[in-house]
């Protein structure tokens, strides 16, 4: 493995504030008396319940299973009683409600029995057998974007993958959920990446983290040293938002860019989050489905902190077992400052990609929570000075504001990764960021107005060619009538065949009359005697012609 | 908590605003003003005020017409910036009106009816100084020499009666064109490089006497705003570097005609010009390398028109140009996104 570090375009240097979370272990959030875990906690389809309302579960239980290829197993995080299905409000931007399966919990914590394996199967196990505990265990991308991860350990459409990448960049501000976890449970990472290398048939693994984690950096080197591993490394990496971007962070580790409409697999990498690796280790060592994960809870707080939270606790019960009031906080975001979203409501649960809950205070602001008002554009470039994906982002706001949707897609729109960096800088306070999402989803909303009006289209020309078809057939149909109508009768037919023949046959006396004019032959130099023979014959002929035309023709004189 | 309050990523901001952009911009003036100040006495100060107060004046005035907020915009000190770098222009015994309309014009017509802050295609201060020149040649070429200006031992009270009342009679006997203007003339008439340097007080070391002090004062003050971060290094250097070599392959082909490239390095509005006027966001390229050719343009149009333009400095036209060739250079200078190839 090389050892240069490349760069990427752009980028920040933030101030962090992580140091009040990370000066003490993970705690255990205590377990709410109601658990609302929503059935689509990943991107891809939502899970199916298999429990109904009454029935009991223990901990790690499927409760609602995949449907279909991209989607995730959903867990019962701690026993109790299902109490409800039904739609609650969820973590999620649009603030709308989504189908949760509600658990009363019992306080038990009764564990369900899991398949495992024991360390020693590990080398002799098919990658299909590690993807399909993991795919079980409902484990998703953890880094925020919730890509179940099954998914993303098997190479597909004939890629072999060289290098897994590990992200430990973890480059927003407060969040550290995965700086203490790698300070305290490396083994497990180190136990996850192996796993994954396995599934994938990688033969080396990176796991990058930013310069400002040395105590995760050492630790991670500590148990890759204890565990033998030597085709995993680490690599610290500078500390520059947003560095822990996929595309960003490939490009820091290897100097490749990978193409615009193109997936990191493409070129044999893969890259996982180092959460996801360690809950793939619990997974396949420990047989504990993904039913919790570490939460940092930072911001307006009594005391910055990471938690290890059940899915489906809620947001307010989280707030008021650390002492903040709830009635008091005004705004909490999910995620970080840069790429976060704000919740509607508190009583929203945790979810598997809630990595961080960022509380606001009435009357109180974060460090650099200060929008100011908005001014017009200065066009001063330093939006272009730090995108990473090297765009032009006033043009693009200018095209945005200008509802120019074709010319903001020649500035590349989509290539946009919404991390922020340009708002961030702006002189002029612009919420770029938001006219780029306005400017997405109107392109969106287009093309899906085009989609359905090709297809209104289409069922209308459709509908143009059955009526005209419709027209000419009927159309048809009563030429053919008035033909029928307009024929001639039978006794008409017969009237003219008769005609016909009439005709035929006076055709056929006329022919023969006119053959009995010729002159016959041999009959020059003819003996007197031999004369009068023929004159005879002749005579006969001739009375028995007039005999014959004398006679009217009877009805069978053609059939002859 | 029932009703949070949401908002759009990101939820913080940098401590950058336009404000702090323009007052650091003017904070960065201040070496020059001063070395301005030093070596052209009191009117300076008097233009000034009289400039900033007009320029405040037009600036409510049109943003209540525009209907805008007179507190945002007002406070964001980009009329104080434009009207400070027109000052520099105008000679310090010049009377008032000559600042007030071009202040006026400047804020009025070239930014507020352009569309306001970040909308103006042209450089304001550079516009209003064009208008004035071509309509008041007389009072705009008509500058004091340091020299001269310290042996008249104006008070402030003579400076200001000679900027009110008397105008420009009051002082004509003993102004003089600026040291560009009076090298055109000079090389206009035949005489050589060497001549017209040793002839008077008007030159200095390297570039007129005083304006080279105000040239290397906004030199530093352009350096400050380099490091600051509030421009960016590539038109500045473009365009010093596109004076340099121009009047450098001039000079070395025949030293008589052409002047030393330091002269037209340090005299005249160069400095300012590099750092202060062609580097205004708004009018200016805003790609990298588009910023490469607008900053080069300025500097060869700067030097033609120096050189054999009939105009005793060529920056102001140079930049008004070049914001022409704005667009179409960002159009064509546009950068490769991350993921895309070099042709796409």
């Amino acid at each position: 493995m090389n050892t240069r570090l490349f760069s990427f375009h752009g980028g920040l240097k933030l101030v962090d504030f992580k140091a009040g979370a990370t000066d003490q272990p993970i705690q255990q959030a205590p377990l709410p008396p109601q658990l609302v875990i929503p059935l689509q906690q990943h991107i891809g389809t939502p899970a199916e319940p298999v429990v109904k309302p009454g029935d009991r579960v223990l901990t790690g239980q499927v409760i609602a299973r995949a449907t279909g290829a991209i989607s995730a197993n959903i867990h019962a995080s701690s026993s109790g009683t299902v109490s409800a299905i039904e739609k609650r409000p969820v973590a999620h931007p649009s603030g709308l409600q989504a189908p949760c399966i509600v658990v009363t919990t019992d306080g038990a914590d009764r564990w369900c029995d899991s398949p495992t394996i024991t360390g020693d199967d590990f080398p002799h196990l098919a990658p299909d057998v590690l993807r399909k505990l993991i795919r079980q265990a409902g484990i998703v991308g953890m880094g925020g974007a919730g890509f179940p991860t099954a998914v993303k350990l098997k190479p597909s459409g004939g890629n072999s993958v060289e290098l897994l990448v590990l992200n430990g960049a973890e480059c927003e501000p407060y969040i550290s959920c995965d700086d203490m976890l790698m300070r305290e449970r490396a083994p497990a990472v180190v136990s996850g990446a192996r796993i994954m290398m396995h599934a994938l048939g990688a033969r080396q693994a990176v796991i990058a983290i930013e310069d400002n984690k040395p105590e995760s950096i050492a630790a991670m080197q500590a148990a890759l040293a204890s565990a033998g591993v030597g085709n995993v490394s680490v690599r610290a990496i500078p500390a520059i938002y947003p560095a822990g971007g996929e595309k960003q962070l490939i490009k820091l580790l290897t100097g490749i860019e990978i193409p615009a409409k193109a997936l990191p697999i493409n070129a044999g990498i893969v890259c996982h989050n180092v959460a996801t690796a360690a809950a793939a280790h619990r997974a396949v060592y420990l047989g504990q489905s993904s039913i919790s994960r570490i939460v940092t809870l930072a911001g307006h707080v009594p005391r910055d902190l990471n938690l290890e939270v059940r899915y489906g606790t809620p947001v307010d019960f989280l707030l008021r077992s650390f002492d903040i009031n709830p009635a008091q906080v005004s705004a909490v975001i999910i995620g970080g400052p840069m790429m976060g979203y704000t919740l509607h409501r508190g009583d929203v649960p945790v979810i598997k990609t809630c990595n961080c809950i960022l509380v606001q205070q009435q009357g109180k602001r974060l460090p650099y929570g200060n929008h100011g008002a908005a001014m017009p554009c200065i066009r001063c470039g330093n939006c272009a000075d730090v995108c990473p994906a090297n765009l032009l982002p006033q043009q693009l706001y200018w095209h945005a504001h200008s509802r120019d949707f074709d010319k903001i897609q020649d500035f590349h729109l989509f290539d946009c990764i919404e991390c922020g960096c340009c708002d961030y800088v702006c002189p002029s306070h612009i919420p770029l960021v938001q006219y780029y999402r306005f400017a997405k989803s109107e392109i969106w909303a287009q093309e899906h107005d085009k989609e359905k009006a090709d297809i209104a289209r289409q069922r209308h020309e459709f509908r143009q060619f059955r009526l005209e078809r419709e027209k000419t057939e009927r159309a048809l149909r009563h030429k053919q009538k008035a033909d029928a109508l307009h024929a001639p009768s039978a006794e008409a037919e017969d009237l003219a065949r008769k005609k016909a023949a009439i005709a035929a046959a006076v055709e056929r006396v006329k022919t023969r009359k006119a053959q009995s004019d010729t002159k016959p032959r041999n009959v020059d130099n003819l003996s007197a005697q031999q004369q009068q023979l023929i004159d005879e014959v002749e005579a006969r002929r001739k009375q028995h012609r007039r005999q014959r035309t004398e006679r009217p023709p009877n009805k069978n004189s053609d059939a002859q | 908590m029932t009703v949070l309050r949401t908002s759009s990523s990101p939820h913080i901001h940098g401590p950058n605003s336009v404000p702090k952009l323009m007052f650091t911009v003017l904070a960065c003036l201040l070496p020059a003003l001063l070395a301005h100040g030093w070596f052209f006495g009191a009117g300076i100060a008097v233009h000034l005020t009289l400039a900033c107060a007009t320029a405040l004046g037009c600036e409510a005035l049109m943003l209540s017409l525009r209907d805008k907020s007179r507190m945002l915009f007002l406070t964001d000190g980009s009329a104080l910036v434009s009207a400070t770098l027109l000052c520099f222009a105008i000679p310090p015994l010049a009377p008032w009106w000559l600042t007030v309309i071009g202040v006026s014009f400047a804020i009025v017509v070239a930014k507020h009816l352009y569309g306001g802050l970040g909308h103006n295609p042209f450089n304001p201060a550079m516009v209003g100084y064009v208008l004035l020149l071509i309509s008041f040649p007389r009072e705009m070429t008509a500058w004091l020499t340091p020299a001269t200006h310290s042996a008249l031992h104006y008070d402030f009270g003579a400076t200001l009666d000679l900027i009110f009342n008397a105008g420009i009679t009051g002082v004509d006997a003993v102004t003089m064109a600026s040291p560009l203007d009076h090298l055109r003339m000079e090389l206009s008439r035949t005489h050589s490089m060497v001549e017209i340097l040793n002839n008077g007080e008007l030159y200095g070391r390297l570039g007129g006497t005083g304006w080279e002090w105000v040239n290397a004062m906004a030199l530093l003050g352009g350096l400050l705003l380099l490091w600051r971060k509030i421009i960016h290094w590539h038109i500045p250097v473009a365009m010093l570097l596109a004076l340099l070599i121009s009047a450098g392959f001039f000079h070395l082909l025949d030293p008589g005609r052409y002047s030393d490239p330091m002269l037209h390095l340090f005299s005249g509005a160069t400095m300012l010009g590099a750092f202060f006027i062609a580097t205004d966001p708004v009018s200016a390229a805003t790609t990298n390398r588009g910023r490469l050719y607008y900053g080069a343009g300025i500097g060869i149009i700067t030097y033609i028109i120096r050189t054999w333009g009939g105009y005793p400095d060529g920056v102001a036209f140079a930049v008004l140009l070049m914001n022409m060739a704005a667009p179409t250079l960002d159009h064509f200078t546009q950068p490769r996104a991350f993921g895309h190839g070099e042709r796409d």
